[in-house]
């Protein structure tokens, strides 16, 4: 320890000691810092005074404003509840038509029929509800199960292929893996499916060719896509004399799909979303697609 | 390097790599079929490597005994150039994240490209790798220098190095191969851990015997900064890590805590990383090499006092505000709240005990971008401890939460603080270490301040910005008492902020790319001519009693 010695600029003597040439002043602690910790110390004295704080064994400090966080929690969902019960009762209780007719209530419904679409169904079906590669376009009202809103509201509570005892079941088998159809077969089908939408095939069209897939589609595809190819809203089959495609309309994506079939899925969201949020969407879907200004 | 060890130091260094051989091979053959034994592979191959190394020197001349008679300063020399090679990549990794968040389909379908597996090599690898390197390389220079001795032996120190950099190579790459504990900062599985609890405790016993050696009276501010960081660590690294491997051929383990307990810990452990790594180290690093660049006293020694033991017990409390409105307790919330505001106090004390030693030397600040450097770190460590308390209140917490809001918080402590007080202690140490009189350009050094600094600007106040605008497009409702926005459209909200946080980050990499070429440059000039005559005083003190013996 070297001895004490005054530092100019400061005015102040060091502590004496030094390391490697560093010192250390003698400055007294501030005032200021003694304050902010006498008071910041006295604020937490008095937050544990009157919020749960301090554990006792098997218990805690409740606090002398007796808040606990559940039950304000659960206080302000039943409050949000209450606020929004003027019009989701009114939801619940009209008919499907009567809300689609009311003006008033078809606001609500857009409004919050957006985000519940955005934070539930966007995931697969796109912000916009115009699908994906593998997930159907809600917007272009190509409907699978039927697009009026009872029959939305059951798809969206029971799901597709999903977990729950109601659920609509759909399956298209695979042709080729299974071996129902062989390539040959397919390669047909495939041509003649195509051409049920106004495609042109890819390579040069060969008449008896799509010939031969219209008598596959008939004793294949038919007993579920219909004779006209026009789908069949009881099983969940899709149109294919539109443009719509969940699964692609080019030759290759088609001929995937008849070799190894198709089961898409979409899960139930009874117990998840309220009949209300239900209802709310299955009209929202209904708009999907509208020209917004 | 390998000449400077004794000979029966090198029969040491063999002996211990022949160990880690062994112990890599084992880890090959029982975990074949499982990522466990891909790392028994990395273990063993750096093990034999080193072998090599250290055979190829086998038979070179002992030493000369008067090297007792300086500071062993060469773990310190690797320890800055792994700290910067680890720096210039993972900050490159952070850039690129930053980037997948802005455009997330450049992952192509790859495993290891994609943003979970990359997004802990960035964190591990400038919090581990950077920060880890750059607090051994210079706790081992502070603390001969304080205490005027010399470290007591030359393997330990080589050994906590290297160990902990097999550590990190070994985080990273597991990683990369989707290997992770799902603990924030405490990713590596169990192997791992125990590693880094043998590297740790030498870490620990080697300080403790050369402060046991120290010819001075006093141990100094910056060595109890050091210890309880090393010491601290470990605890928290042990108790966060419990956990039972699915069998010892598989890299897999389960945590012994469960539920909210684990989160606790696991916040605990997170908190005081933070507190007792990312603070409590760089503060030992602010102690020293700020007041030997300013060339002025520390302000005042009794608030070093009050605000170490401050920061050691208050940070202890505070994990839990990493919890708020979860399902813990609210008992818990409530000290953790409160223990992080009256934390503010010590916080504040250690960086105006800093900015007030600067009084008497502010022109120096102005024209030394080095000592700059550190100034501002201590600005920034102000700021985002007065952010941390101001966050941890569950009022404002309730807005804060799991928004970018804490991401920013988090950087401006990394890069405003961590980081360019590292910086700062680099460019000071540098010249010291290389015997030269100043860096190879004072203009880089000045170049990579305004990098470093605008940098941080542009990420801080992106994120900011985007956190902000996230919490409250979270909490607004409209008229009918629903939420206005789904998450996806905050999402979309954070497109433009996320492209300004991968620019802010990209100038933050250049200045560390900067700052890498500088001290590169400046080894090089150290191979053509030693400068400076440093060498001469900088010496420690000999034990009075001390007879210098070949082999000690």
């Amino acid at each position: 320890m070297g001895p004490e010695r005054l530092d100019p600029v400061t005015g102040r003597t060091t502590t004496g000691h030094e390391w490697n040439g560093i010192e250390e002043l003698n400055t007294p602690i501030p005032r200021v810092v003694l304050f902010f910790l006498a008071a910041f110390t006295l604020f937490g004295i008095g937050y544990w005074i009157l919020m749960p704080a301090w554990p006792t064994g098997t218990s805690y400090t409740k606090g002398l404003l007796g808040i606990d966080q559940r039950q304000v929690v659960a206080e302000q969902i039943r409050q949000a509840n209450a606020e929004r019960a003027g019009w989701t009762d009114k939801i619940a209780k009209a008919s499907f038509a009567e809300i689609a007719a009311d003006p008033a209530m078809m606001r609500n419904v857009r409004e919050t029929g957006r985000t519940l679409f955005g934070d539930n169904c966007a995931v697969c079906h796109g912000v916009k509800g115009t699908g994906g590669p593998g997930f159907p376009n809600l917007a272009a009202k190509a409907w699978l199960w039927g697009g009026n809103p009872e029959v939305i509201a059951q798809t969206i509570s029971v799901g597709i292929n999903s977990t729950d005892a109601q659920t609509r079941v759909s399956q298209m088998p695979a042709f080729g893996r299974t071996g129902m159809l062989d390539s040959a077969k397919i390669r047909s089908v495939v041509a003649y499916v195509r051409t049920l939408s106004g495609q042109k095939p890819d390579a040069t069209p060969d008449k008896n060719l799509v010939e031969a897939g219209q008598k596959v589609f008939a004793s294949e595809c038919a007993s579920c896509h219909g004779d006209n190819a026009a789908g069949n809203l009881d099983v969940g089959a899709p149109n294919l004399t539109d443009t719509i495609w969940i699964y692609g309309g080019d030759e290759q994506s088609i001929n995937n799909s008849v070799f190894n079939g198709r089961q898409g899925h979409m899960p139930h969201w009874s117990g998840r979303l309220s009949p209300v949020d239900i209802k709310i969407l299955a009209l929202y879907v209904g708009t999907l697609g509208e020209k917004t200004q | 390097m390998i000449s400077g060890l004794t000979v029966s130091e090198r029969q040491s260094a063999l002996l211990i790599l022949i160990v880690m051989a062994f112990v890599g091979l084992a880890m090959a053959g029982v975990g074949r079929g499982d990522l466990l034994g891909v790392h028994g592979g990395i273990v063993l191959m750096i093990s034999v490597a080193l072998s090599f190394a250290v055979i190829g020197h086998y038979y070179d001349p002992e030493p000369p005994a008067e090297r007792l008679a300086e500071y062993y300063d060469d773990p310190t020399r690797v320890g800055i150039v792994l700290a910067m090679i680890w720096a210039v990549v993972a900050m490159a990794v952070g850039v690129w994240v930053a980037a997948l968040l802005a455009w997330p389909d450049m992952t192509w379908d790859v495993g290891w490209l994609s943003f979970g597996r990359l997004r802990p090599v960035h964190t591990s690898g400038v919090i581990f790798g950077f920060g880890g390197n750059a607090l051994i390389a210079t706790s081992f220079h502070v603390l001969q220098r304080t205490s005027r001795a010399r470290l007591p032996d030359q393997i330990s120190p080589w050994f906590v190095l290297i160990g902990y950099n097999l550590f990190c190579v070994i985080a990273a790459t597991g990683y990369l191969m989707g290997l992770t504990q799902s603990k924030e900062y405490a990713e590596p599985e169990w192997y791992a851990d125990l590693w880094l609890v043998i590297v740790w405790v030498t870490y620990f016993v080697l300080y403790l015997r050369t402060l046991q050696r120290r010819q001075e009276p006093h141990i100094y501010v910056a060595n109890w900064y050091y210890m309880a960081f090393i010491l601290v660590v470990a605890v928290l690294h042990i108790v966060n890590n419990l956990a039972v491997p699915v069998s010892l051929g598989h890299a897999k383990s389960y945590s012994l805590f469960s539920g909210v307990q684990d989160a606790m810990t696991q916040w605990w452990y997170g908190h005081n990383a933070v507190a007792f790594f990312l603070t409590a180290g760089f503060l030992g690093m602010m102690y020293y090499y700020l007041p030997k660049r300013a060339g002025r006293p520390i302000f005042s020694y009794r608030l070093s006092i009050i605000s170490f033991w401050g920061i050691t017990f208050m940070y202890m409390w505070a994990g839990s505000h990493h919890l708020h409105y979860t399902a813990l307790p609210q008992w818990v919330q409530t000290l953790g709240m409160t223990f992080s505001i009256v934390l503010l106090v010590p916080s504040w004390a250690s960086a105006g005990n800093a900015l007030a030693t600067l009084n008497g030397a502010w022109f120096k600040v102005r024209d030394d971008a080095t000592l700059r450097f550190m100034m501002v770190a201590a600005v920034f460590y102000g700021l985002a401890t007065f952010e941390g308390s101001f966050m941890a209140i569950r009022a404002v917490n309730s807005l804060s939460h799991y928004t970018d809001w804490t991401i920013g918080h988090v950087h401006g402590g990394a890069l405003g603080w961590v980081a360019m007080i590292t910086f700062g202690s680099f460019y000071a140490l540098v010249p010291w270490m290389w015997r030269q009189e100043r860096m190879y350009s004072p203009k880089l050094v000045e170049v990579h301040f305004w990098l470093a600094l605008s940098g941080t600007i542009v990420y801080v106040f992106a994120m900011w910005n985007s956190g902000i605008i996230q919490g409250l497009m979270w909490r607004t409702y409209n008229e009918n008492g629903t939420l206005a926005y789904s998450f996806i459209d905050s999402v979309v909200a954070m497109h433009p902020y996320y492209i300004a946080r991968a620019f802010g980050g990209f100038l933050f990499l250049l200045g560390a790319i900067v700052c890498a070429y500088n001290i590169w440059m400046t080894i090089r000039l150290s191979k053509a001519k030693v400068v400076t005559e440093d060498g001469k005083t900088d010496v420690p003190v000999l034990e009075p009693a001390t007879v210098l013996q070949a082999g000690e």
